[in-house]
């Protein structure tokens, strides 16, 4: 069904939402830079390279188990920038506040937006704040936007993956989108499940010192599935992932067995995928796992040439079957 | 580690009985299950894979999602028109396409259309938002009629005026004998649903075994599960034999919940249903008994009547595939105008309708056009 | 229609218990159970429980799997 508005699906990070960038951002203001669809645009600003990057943050509900919205719009923009390569240095904080919204939770929000953007050693520079009456924005929404710099001769490219390459994943997967949806009215259950929202980039720089690192990225909207799907197709190349290997906690685990959810498919706001060349893994995966946050890195899977553009699962059970980007959204089920 | 989970999730295990299923099977043979759940299972652990060469899997209509026929799904979507009123429905019901819309789109025009995972949450709404209506979709087969019976008691008793029940529920008997009974029918053996019979017990299943000659084995949902159920079908096969077996004794007794059972029948009775895919099967659906009909949202509502023509109607095969006799392949929409993104029949709609499932597990072949255009 | 999960009463209060599946816990209605008791273990689905796990039962099923374990040795993994 082709539907001529815009709809929760478009922006789940799927099919919906590619589509959407495509057919009208794409269009109207590809470049070069823009078609990379990389987490940061990496750009030359005469003779240094820098990353830019933006996104805007509209969780619901603001304050979940181990975050909050302010925390989730730092550790977002520093995560987009350190997963491309880049130091994060600076960010800009853009708000759009609904009238009626309390000035102690907004306390609250701006404290945590200091205390995240210390622990990540980037400074907020810039920003703005606006004001729309009540029923216009659902409480409050964030913008940030972030530059980082290129410290050394690190080159990530989803175009340098090569067959035979390692998929690590710094971590237990579906730890946020559970932990948000826990909250959620008329969801509401106990799972124990805190975000995993933090800054990875001191454990992504102490990655790419290991060297052999291709390509990084963190899988957010639309989850570990989509993230993948979205770099075999423009890698050109096949990824192969084992089920046994994907960790999941057992909050999540219980927590998707009764809403019938698919933790692959689930946000993430603390975790990175890494594709490396096979020599380096070993270290790669040692490294990550000396970090606080990068304790159960673990080897996924590997990228393919026998298959083009497409995500394998091998399960359980050693049979083989195809993973699809997520569609629209993906909602609690009976059936 | 998660009890009466793993311990049937069991990799070896699951192998061996596989290993079983191949060693006896000599010929043909084609098992049908009738449940959403059945047919994810199977996709997803790639149970096909592992049976050999002589035993088809058939998905037959166990999706209650991909069953409600479009005047149904237009009557939930005129509802959310109505003034003042929010729609509450299981997240499986959300995007399915009526005839010219859907639940979704409602809500992208700004209609109030909730997902909830319990008609209780609904219930909850009701009792939180008094001046507003709520109306809850209740679609599902036996496993989820009597929740939505026991809400509507609970209502009732608690006199919580501002709820209503669109009463879409299905039943499982008449159509499976439909299915089965008519001459078309390629199916030797019947995978039969769990969760059902787990309300309904075993006797729904034996007029199929005595009078069709077809053995049902009632199947649990993990791997090592459903390949018992297959063995345990096709060791009856080889030797000619027909029975109807419990191998799913952790969950279902013979006599299924009596209370569960208890509870439906105070509030529903049967009705004739029309099913997408199938047309209209007698007492096959569930309509609330004049007693409660201050709750039905059909009486309290007035709900226009729709103009029902839709282009995939046509060229849909979903009647035969949900019979086992084509494949979603053999459709000449499958992957072209019928995605999941935009599917036409049932099969498509829901994600573990036949179609939906084969086009996300299966190859996308030559045969099919890309998604995106 | 199908998706339900056994979870573990760990309270009960009224109508109401407090289940555990996995690591996550949520409250489910009693309305289609007679005589619940704390501990036992109980189908999940939309938010009832729909039915008692039956521990006895469970072994019919785990005595097949045992037999399956011994006298089988996998000779492919397909």
């Amino acid at each position: 069904m082709n539907m001529e508005k815009i709809s929760l699906s478009h922006g789940s990070g799927g099919k919906m939402m590619h589509a959407l960038i495509e057919d009208i951002f794409f269009k109207h203001f590809g470049n070069d830079v823009l078609k990379e669809a990389g987490d940061s645009a990496c750009l030359a600003l005469g003779t240094k390279n820098i990353a830019f990057t933006t996104d805007s943050f509209v969780v619901k509900p603001i304050f979940f188990p181990g975050g909050d919205i302010g925390k989730l719009a730092v550790c977002g923009t520093v995560n987009d920038l350190a997963v491309s390569g880049a130091v994060p240095k600076f960010i800009s904080a853009a708000f759009i506040i609904e009238e009626g919204f309390l000035l102690s939770e907004l306390e609250v929000i701006a404290a945590s937006m200091r205390k995240w953007s210390d622990i990540s050693a980037v400074k907020i520079v810039t920003g703005d704040t606006k004001v729309v009456e009540k029923g216009e924005a659902d409480g409050i929404f964030i913008n940030t936007a972030g530059i980082g710099t290129f410290e050394n001769e690190v080159r990530l490219g989803i175009s340098s993956i090569k067959a035979g390459d390692k998929v690590i994943v710094s971590g237990t997967i579906g730890d946020h989108g559970i932990a948000v949806l826990s909250k959620r009215k008329g969801l509401e259950f106990e799972s124990g499940i805190m975000s995993d929202c933090r800054p990875l980039n001191r454990m992504l720089h102490e990655a790419l010192g290991v060297g052999g690192v291709r390509f990084m990225r963190d899988p957010t909207r639309g989850g570990l599935a989509t993230t993948l799907n979205e770099i075999a197709d423009k890698a050109g190349l096949g990824i192969v992932i084992n089920e046994e290997s994907i960790p999941l906690s057992d909050g999540v685990r219980g927590a998707c067995e009764i809403l019938g959810l698919d933790p692959l498919y689930i946000a993430n706001e603390g975790k990175a995928v890494i594709i490396a060349e096979p020599s380096s893994v070993k270290e790669l995966v040692l490294r990550l796992r000396e970090n606080e946050y990068g304790k159960e890195a673990v080897v996924i899977g590997e990228v393919t040439k026998d298959i083009q553009g497409k995500v394998v699962l091998r399960t359980r059970l050693g049979t083989r079957r195809f993973i699809d980007m997520l569609t629209g959204e993906q909602l609690p089920r009976i059936c | 580690m998660i009890r009466y989970v793993d311990e049937y999730r069991d990799v070896e295990l699951s192998l061996k009985i596989a290993g079983k299923i191949r060693d006896i099977s000599t010929k043909p043979f084609n098992v049908m299950e009738v449940c959403g759940g059945h047919t994810m299972a199977m996709r997803k652990y790639g149970v096909h894979k592992l049976i050999g060469p002589n035993i088809r899997l058939i998905s037959g209509p166990g999706c209650p999602v991909c069953v409600t026929s479009l005047k149904d799904i237009d009557k939930a979507i005129a509802l959310a028109w109505a003034a003042d009123v929010s729609i509450c429905t299981f997240g499986d019901m959300v995007y399915v396409p009526g005839t010219s819309s859907s639940l979704a789109q409602a809500k992208a025009e700004g209609r109030d259309v909730r997902t909830v995972y319990s008609v209780h949450d609904v219930l909850n709404f009701a009792k939180e938002e008094p001046k507003k209506e709520f109306v809850f979709i209740s679609i599902g087969f036996e496993t989820t009629a009597p929740t939505a019976a026991a809400a509507i008691i609970e209502a009732r008793e608690e006199k919580v005026n501002n709820f209503s029940v669109l009463a879409l529920n299905k039943t499982m008997p008449a159509a499976l004998t439909a299915l089965l009974g008519d001459g078309s029918s390629i199916v030797d053996a019947l995978i039969a649903p769990g969760h059902v019979s787990t309300i309904t017990g075993l006797s729904i299943y034996e007029p199929i075994v005595k009078d069709l000659g077809i053995s049902c084995a009632v199947a649990g949902f993990e791997p090592a599960d459903i390949l018992r159920a297959i063995f345990l079908l096709a060791e009856l096969f080889e030797k000619g034999e027909v029975e109807l077996i419990n191998a799913y004794e952790r969950a279902v007794k013979k006599e299924g919940n009596k209370k569960a059972l208890a509870v439906m029948s105070e509030v529903f009775e049967e009705s004739d249903a029309e099913w997408r895919g199938l047309g209209v099967i007698p007492r096959s659906g569930l309509k609330l008994r004049k007693a409660y009909a201050g709750l039905d949202a059909e009486k309290r509502f007035k709900i226009p009547a729709g103009d029902i023509s839709s282009v995939c109607e046509g060229a849909c095969i979903c009647g035969d595939i949900l019979k086992g006799i084509k494949e979603p392949p053999d459709c000449t929409l499958f992957g072209k105008a019928c995605t999941p993104e935009s599917p036409c029949g049932a099969c498509m709609v829901s994600s573990e309708g036949s179609c939906a499932a084969w086009y996300k597990y299966e190859v996308p072949s030559s045969k099919v056009a890309s998604s995106r255009g | 229609m199908c998706w339900s999960i056994p979870g573990k009463i760990i309270n009960i209060k009224g109508n109401i218990a407090e289940v555990e599946i996995g690591g996550a816990r949520r409250n489910v209605r009693l309305d289609l159970i007679d005589a619940p008791a704390v501990g036992e273990y109980m189908l999940i689905h939309a938010g009832y429980a729909i039915q008692k796990v039956d521990e006895e039962s469970a072994k019919f099923t785990l005595e097949f799997f045992e037999k399956c374990r011994e006298e089988y040795k996998i000779k492919d993994k397909g």
